[in-house]
């Protein structure tokens, strides 16, 4: 406010005026260089011996165009799974850590199949799941079994609930204990201090590494594919077989980019504002 | 009938005996300062009367009622406690009407509009009308405990226990805090305090207790303990605090 009527000194301004000069040389030294890289790494791919083979079987337009339709299709199925799966995986982290966080004689059994369950599933690698739940429980011939479709995004949610379990236990243990001697203090009890107090602090500070784990899941959703529904990376795969040029695959490449980015974009703008919000603002 | 008995207190920590032997009665509308240097078993004694820490041995009643018996419901026991911590403990991520509605609301079913009137009534008269919707880490910390003090308010309660609310503050702030007890004071709130600020206890207390080892080694009128003390340990205790200028 008072600096607004505040005339710089002569030292001020040829600080100043220094830190201008050092700002426009920053800027065009850092276009020098990235167009000096940039112009080698063209050089390089495009002057090695194969790259005219490799420009036809991996960068055809034609081909391309071609393929598009198909690897969309396969595409809306990765983002309906991924959309149910991470609302079920994340419902089913919280739940499992909010077991695990019961006390009391009674509930040693719940603890103790909450644990059981987050380490059996952190530990079995997903492909494994997905075999057992797609091809092993149909395999039973029970009445009404789901299409293997669910079953492939049931594996999913519990390969990834068990890693989300241990983000929302990390959380809830990261909030400080004077925090729940102070709602006890008022009152509350504990299932109430958890609601209202526990876990609004630990969501907030775990969404970062939560939304990471979700754009984790946006690639490995395409792993039902092994089962039989044709996604993306699976669509591209048959395009390429039918034309043996591999120029679908750089197309689902480029899909699953452009579908990262906006879920990448959201991740870093929690992470830089939680950041802000602990260095207290 | 005495607000507040101890009788025969007992809390270890692993091999560290922090409570031994305690007695202690607070009567209706009286203050009573807790003094003595740390670990000296304060914090745990009020952490104890609110059960936020369980006995190893003795009886405490409040109105008469045994509430270290483990049959009580300490959500229950508590309620009727008012708590003040030496760090706030605000919650972080609510308002400062959040903060002083949520046990109202939620422990005490009142309705919405309800609290929040009484909440902001209570605001009003401890100067912080205006930081309604402010978020504590918005707050210095002197205002942040002012609203933790109100927040303990709100539930009406018996019996206030502030653990050296003012140990955490800058000396300019530590003013506007202790003015506000001694409003509590006016208004006849019962209250124990543990508490570095002699000159406070002197002033605002009805009787002030000297804890060593884990015990009240003497009690009696401000004047008294902490002008003609009669224990060598709480003449060495207080001889220690001029040194240090704190009296």
């Amino acid at each position: 406010m008072s600096l607004l009527h505040h005339t710089p000194s002569t030292a001020q301004r040829r600080r100043a005026a220094y830190r201008r000069r050092q700002t426009i040389r920053s800027v065009l030294v850092a276009a020098a260089s990235t167009a000096v890289l940039g112009t080698l790494l063209v050089l390089a791919v495009t002057g090695a011996p194969g790259w005219d083979r490799v420009r036809e079987s991996f960068l055809d337009p034609a081909i391309a165009r071609d393929a598009l339709p198909t690897v969309l299709t396969g595409l809306w199925l990765n983002v309906r799974l991924l959309v149910c799966c991470a609302a079920g995986a994340l419902l089913l982290g919280l739940v499992i850590a909010l077991l695990r966080t019961l006390r009391g004689p009674v509930f040693f059994p719940v603890r103790a199949l909450a644990a059981g369950y987050t380490y059996t599933f952190r530990g079995l690698p997903l492909i494994i799941v997905l075999y057992l739940l797609t091809l092993g429980v149909p395999g039973l011939r029970l009445q009404g079994m789901p299409p293997v479709l669910v079953l492939g995004g049931l594996a999913l949610v519990l390969t990834y609930g068990g890693y989300l379990a241990e983000v929302f236990r990390a959380g809830i243990e990261s909030v400080h204990p004077s925090q729940l001697a102070a709602a006890r203090s008022l009152g509350l009890t504990y299932r109430q201090t958890m609601r209202h107090v526990v876990l609004p602090q630990a969501v907030r500070r775990v969404a970062p590494p939560l939304l990471n784990d979700v754009v984790a899941l946006q690639k490995d959703v395409g792993l039902v594919s092994l089962a039989g529904p044709i996604d993306a990376v699976r669509a591209a795969q048959i395009a390429t077989a039918q034309t043996f040029n591999y120029t679908p695959y750089i197309v689902a490449g480029v899909l699953f980019v452009l579908l990262a980015i906006p879920l990448i974009a959201v991740t870093d703008w929690v992470t830089l504002r939680s950041a802000r919000r602990q260095s207290g603002g | 009938m005495p607000v507040l008995t101890c009788r025969g207190l007992r809390k270890e920590f692993g091999d560290h005996v922090v409570l031994d032997g305690l007695d202690l009665t607070v009567d209706e509308h009286r203050v009573v300062a807790l003094i003595g240097a740390s670990g000296s078993g304060k914090s745990t004694l009020l952490r104890c009367v609110n059960l936020l820490e369980e006995l190893d041995d003795g009886i405490i009643e409040l109105d008469g009622e045994e509430i270290s018996d483990p049959r009580v419901d300490a959500d229950v026991v508590r309620r009727r406690i008012g708590m003040v911590f030496q760090s706030y403990n605000l919650f972080p991520h609510l308002t400062v009407l959040d903060n002083i509605t949520l046990a109202p609301r939620r422990v005490h079913g009142r309705a919405r509009a309800d609290a929040e009137a009484h909440a902001r009534e209570l605001l009003d008269r401890v100067g912080l009308g205006d930081k309604v919707a402010a978020y504590p880490d918005r707050l210095s910390g002197g205002q942040q405990q002012r609203v933790a003090i109100v927040r303990a308010l709100a539930n009406s309660p018996r019996l206030m226990l502030l653990d050296e609310v003012t140990s955490a503050l800058d000396p300019e702030l530590v003013g506007e805090v202790l003015a506000l007890i001694r409003d509590l004071k006016a208004d006849g709130m019962t209250m124990v305090l543990a508490t570095h600020e002699m000159g406070f206890a002197r002033e605002v207390a009805d009787q002030v207790c000297f804890l060593d080892g884990g015990r009240v080694i003497e009690a009696g009128p401000p004047a008294q303990v902490l002008g003609e003390p009669t224990q060598p340990r709480t003449r060495q205790f207080l001889r220690r605090i001029i040194e240090a200028g704190r009296l």
